[in-house]
C-alpha cells in the first residue's frame, strides 16, 4: 500500500484533479468501479485517488456499528422481541459509504433495509427498532436527522424525492435530495417516472440503488436485462456504477455525483453492486431459491473485511481496534435495552395522529372506543 | 362448534388440508383442466409464493405457465389484461393487499371497463387473488381490508372464501368465470384445517352460505371474520339465544336472496368485517336489507368494523380488529333494541 494521504487528500487544491468516475455506459462497460480489491489491495484506481485514513476508520466504525445492530436484532427477532427484521447485512459499505459523502443537511429518503445509513444519521437503536417490533409504524421524527421515514410500499419514495428536489430548487436552496431504492423497486414505475421527471425537469435528486442481486427471490435477470445504471443513463440521468461492498469506492463515487447534483446539472444515480447476505427478512428462507455458492463468492468479498485489511496495512493503532469492540459492547447492551424498554403503542392515539384538524366521524368512533374499553374493564 | 358447519360432507375424494393448501390444489386442478390458465406475480415460481400458495406449480407446470414478473403491480394486472386478450386466463398473485395500489388503475379502469366498452364483444377472464386482512402481527400496509373499494367497481366480482373447502371450490369457479374477478384470501386463516372434497362441483359465485340457522339474530360475516362470528354465536347460545351465521362468499354481486330470507327469518342483524364500517360493505348490505325487510326488521342492522383509522401497529391490532367481545356487544345492543332486554 504504497499512496496514503494523511490528512485528507480529496480536498487539496494543489492536487491534479483525480479522474472523474462518471459512467458513461457502452457494452464493453468494464464493470463498477473499485478501490480496493476484496482481498484489501489499492486498485490502479485506488491507489491513484488514495486512502484518507480518518475517512477509512469513520466507515469502518459506522460499518462495524451497522453490523453489530443488526446481529442483535436478529437475536431479538428470534427471542420474540420483534415481529420481523430485515437485515442490511452485506450492505453496509453501500449505505454509509453513501450517506457519508453527502452533506449531513441534504434530505435522505431511505427505503427500509438503510438501517446503516441511519445509524450514520444518528437514529438511535430504539427508535430504528420500534417499527419493526410493531409498537409504531415508524420510529423517529425524520426532520433532526434529515432522514426520511422507511417506506414499505416499494419505490414510492423517488417520488417524494424527487418532490423534495422540486421544492428544494424552489427554495433556491442547494441541497442533494438522495433517495435510496433496490434492484426489485427498480420495476416500480414509480421509480422510472421519478428517473424521467427529475431528468425532464433537472430536478436535483440523487438516487441510489442498491442492487442486492435479489427481490425476495426474484433475481436481477428477472427485473431487467439492462442494468440499472444504463436505463438512468437512457433517462438522461448522470450515472455511476460502484463496487457498493468498497466503502471508499462509494464514498468517492457518491462524492462525485452529489457535487453534479450540487451544481445544478441535473439529477444523478449511483448503482452500488452488492449483496443481500440473509434471507429477505426473518421470514423468509432463501434455501428455497439461491445456493451456498452465492453465498461464498460474496462473503468474500465482505465490506467490512476488506476495509479492515485496508486499516490494518496502514498501520491503524491496535487502540483504534480495542476501543471500537468495546463501543460495539455498548452499542449491543443498548439495542437489546431500548428494544425491550419501548413502550407498547396505545390506540386511543391513533384517533388522534390521523387528521389535523377535528373530525367528528374520528371524534364519534373515539368516544364509542373508549366507551367500549369501559365496559370490557367493568365486565373484568 | 365453530367450524363444523362449513364442513362439506365426506366423500371418497375428501382430504384434510389447510386452507393454503387447498387453494394450491384449486390451482393445481385448474391448470390441468386448462393449458389456457397461467399465473403470474412475484415470487411464485421457485419460492412458491411468501405464502406458498403457488408451491410447486412452477416445477410442475414450467416457467411459461407460471411466470415470476419483475417487482410491478400495474404490470401484472396489465399483462394479465393482455395475456385474457389473447385467450389465456391468467390467475395474478398480488403479495399483500397493500400492494394491489399501484395496479388500481389497471383494474378499475381498464380490467372492469373493457368488456362494457366494447359493447360486450370482449370478455376479460382475469383473477386477481389478494391475501387479505391482519391478526398476523405484520408490519405495515400488509393487514388491509381494501374489498369496499373493488366490491364499489362495476366489471369485478369480489370473492371471499373463509374455509379450505370454500377456497378450493371457489377458486376453481373464479378461474372459470369469464368475468374479472378480485379473490380475497383471509391471511390469517391459511394455516386452518378443514375437509376438502377435491372432487366436488365449483362453487357458484352468486351464492352466499347460511353456516348456522338462528331464530334471533343473523351475523354476515365474510372470510376472516366468519371465524368470529361462529364463535359469537356460540357465546351467544350459552346465554340462550338463537343466532345464526352467514357468509357472504361473494360479496360483489350480493346475495340478497340468502340475506333477505335469514333478515326475515331473526330480524334482527349484524354485519361484520376488517374493514373500517365507514363506507364498508356492511353499510351496503344493512341499507339494502332495510330497504327490502323494513317491515320485518325487528332493530337496525348494526355493524361491527375496524375505526375510520389507518390501521394500526400490529401491537395494538387486537384492540382494532372486530373480536368475539365487541361482536357480542353489538349483538346485545341489536337484541335489546327498544326495550326488548336480552336480560
Ligand atoms: C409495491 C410493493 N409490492 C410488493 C412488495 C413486497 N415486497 C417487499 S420487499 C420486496 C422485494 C424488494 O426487493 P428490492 O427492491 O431489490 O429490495 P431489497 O429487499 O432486496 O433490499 C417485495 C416484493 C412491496 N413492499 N411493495
Amino acid at each position: 500500500m504504497t499512496l496514503v494521504h494523511d490528512p485528507p487528500a480529496f480536498a487539496s487544491p494543489t492536487d491534479p484533479p483525480p479522474p472523474s468516475l462518471e459512467r458513461i455506459w457502452t457494452s464493453k462497460d468494464s464493470g463498477p468501479i473499485q478501490f480496493v480489491t476484496p482481498d484489501g489491495e489499492l486498485t490502479d484506481l485506488g491507489a491513484e485517488y488514495g486512502v484518507d485514513r480518518a475517512l477509512a476508520q469513520t466507515l469502518y466504525r459506522d460499518m462495524a456499528r451497522a453490523r453489530r445492530l443488526d446481529h442483535e436484532a436478529l437475536a431479538l427477532q428470534r427471542q420474540g422481541e420483534l415481529g420481523l427484521w430485515l437485515q442490511c447485512w452485506g450492505q453496509e459499505a453501500a449505505q454509509v459509504g453513501s450517506v457519508r459523502a453527502l452533506s449531513p443537511s441534504d434530505y435522505v429518503f431511505p427505503s427500509y433495509r438503510e438501517h446503516a445509513a441511519a445509524l450514520v444519521r444518528g437514529v438511535t437503536p430504539g427508535e430504528l427498532l420500534a417499527q419493526w417490533r410493531g409498537v409504531s409504524h415508524a420510529g423517529w421524527d425524520p426532520g433532526p436527522y434529515a432522514f426520511h421515514l422507511y417506506s414499505l410500499v416499494l419505490g414510492t419514495q423517488t417520488l417524494h424525492a424527487t418532490g423534495y428536489a422540486m421544492g428544494s430548487l424552489l427554495d433556491g436552496a442547494d441541497d442533494v435530495v438522495t433517495v435510496y431504492f433496490g434492484d426489485g423497486a427498480a420495476s416500480q414505475g414509480d421509480v422510472n417516472e421519478a428517473f424521467n421527471w427529475s431528468a425532464a425537469g433537472n430536478i436535483p435528486v440523487l438516487f441510489i440503488c442498491q442492487n442486492n442481486q435479489w427481490a425476495i427471490s426474484t433475481p436481477t435477470d428477472v427485473q431487467f436485462r439492462a442494468p440499472v445504471h444504463q436505463r438512468a443513463a437512457g433517462f438522461g440521468l448522470r450515472t455511476f456504477h460502484v463496487d457498493g461492498n468498497d466503502a471508499l469506492a462509494t464514498y468517492a463515487v457518491t462524492r462525485e455525483a452529489a457535487a453534479i447534483v450540487r451544481r445544478g446539472e441535473g439529477p444523478a444515480l449511483v448503482e452500488a453492486e452488492t449483496f443481500r447476505m440473509a434471507g429477505h427478512s426473518t421470514s423468509d428462507d432463501p434455501s428455497r431459491y439461491r445456493t451456498e455458492t452465492d453465498l461464498a463468492t460474496w462473503q468474500a468479498r465482505d465490506p467490512l473485511l476488506r476495509l479492515e485489511t485496508v486499516l490494518r496495512s496502514l498501520d491503524t493503532r491496535a487502540s483504534y481496534f480495542s476501543e471500537l469492540e468495546e463501543e460495539l459492547e455498548r452499542l449491543a447492551v443498548e439495542v437489546r435495552r431500548a428494544c425491550r424498554e419501548l413502550p407498547d403503542p396505545v390506540l386511543d392515539q391513533l384517533f388522534t395522529h390521523t387528521y389535523v384538524d377535528p373530525h367528528p366521524l374520528v371524534d364519534a368512533e373515539r368516544l364509542a372506543y373508549r366507551k367500549f374499553v369501559e365496559l370490557m374493564s367493568v365486565e373484568d | 362448534m365453530a367450524g363444523s358447519p362449513t364442513a362439506p360432507p365426506e366423500t371418497a375424494a375428501s382430504t384434510t388440508m389447510t386452507l393454503g393448501r387447498a387453494l394450491n390444489a384449486g390451482l393445481r386442478r385448474a391448470m390441468r383442466e386448462d393449458d389456457r390458465v397461467v399465473i403470474l406475480g412475484e415470487d411464485v415460481g421457485a419460492l412458491g409464493g411468501v405464502f406458498r400458495i403457488t408451491d410447486g406449480l412452477q416445477r410442475d407446470f414450467g416457467k411459461a405457465r407460471v411466470i415470476d414478473s419483475p417487482l410491478a403491480e400495474s404490470a401484472i394486472v396489465g399483462c394479465a389484461i393482455g395475456l385474457a386478450l389473447r385467450g389465456f386466463r391468467p390467475v395474478c398473485e398480488i403479495q399483500f393487499d397493500g400492494f394491489v395500489y399501484p395496479a388500481f388503475d389497471q383494474i378499475v379502469s381498464q380490467l372492469a371497463k373493457m368488456r362494457a366498452r366494447s359493447g360486450g364483444r370482449l370478455s376479460l377472464p382475469v383473477v386477481i387473488r389478494i391475501p387479505v386482512g391482519g391478526g398476523i402481527g405484520a408490519v405495515e400496509h400488509h393487514s388491509e381490508s381494501n374489498e369496499s373499494y373493488f366490491a364499489h367497481t362495476a366489471g369485478l366480482r369480489v370473492i371471499s372464501c373463509s374455509n379450505p373447502s370454500d377456497a378450493y371450490r371457489l377458486l376453481r369457479s373464479a378461474i372459470r368465470s369469464d368475468d374479472p374477478v378480485i379473490f380475497y384470501e383471509p391471511k390469517r386463516r391459511y394455516w386452518d384445517k378443514g375437509l376438502v372434497d377435491l372432487e366436488a362441483s365449483p362453487a357458484s359465485l352468486d351464492r352466499a352460505r347460511v353456516l348456522r340457522t338462528g331464530t334471533d339474530l343473523t351475523i354476515v360475516a365474510h372470510g376472516p371474520t366468519v371465524h368470529t362470528a361462529l364463535a359469537a354465536a356460540d357465546a351467544a347460545a350459552e346465554d340462550g339465544f338463537s343466532v345464526g351465521v352467514v357468509d357472504l362468499r361473494t360479496i360483489a354481486p350480493l346475495d340478497m336472496e340468502t340475506l333477505r330470507r335469514c333478515a326475515e327469518k331473526t330480524g334482527r342483524m349484524v354485519v361484520v368485517h376488517e374493514a373500517s364500517t365507514f363506507m364498508g360493505i356492511g353499510a351496503e348490505i344493512a341499507a339494502a336489507v332495510t330497504e327490502g325487510c323494513f317491515s320485518v326488521l325487528r332493530a337496525p342492522v348494526l355493524r361491527v368494523g375496524a375505526y375510520n383509522l389507518p390501521y394500526p401497529p400490529a401491537k395494538v391490532e387486537d384492540k382494532f380488529l372486530p373480536d368475539v367481545d365487541r361482536l357480542l356487544d353489538t349483538i346485545d345492543a341489536a337484541l335489546s333494541y327498544r326495550g326488548k332486554a336480552r336480560t
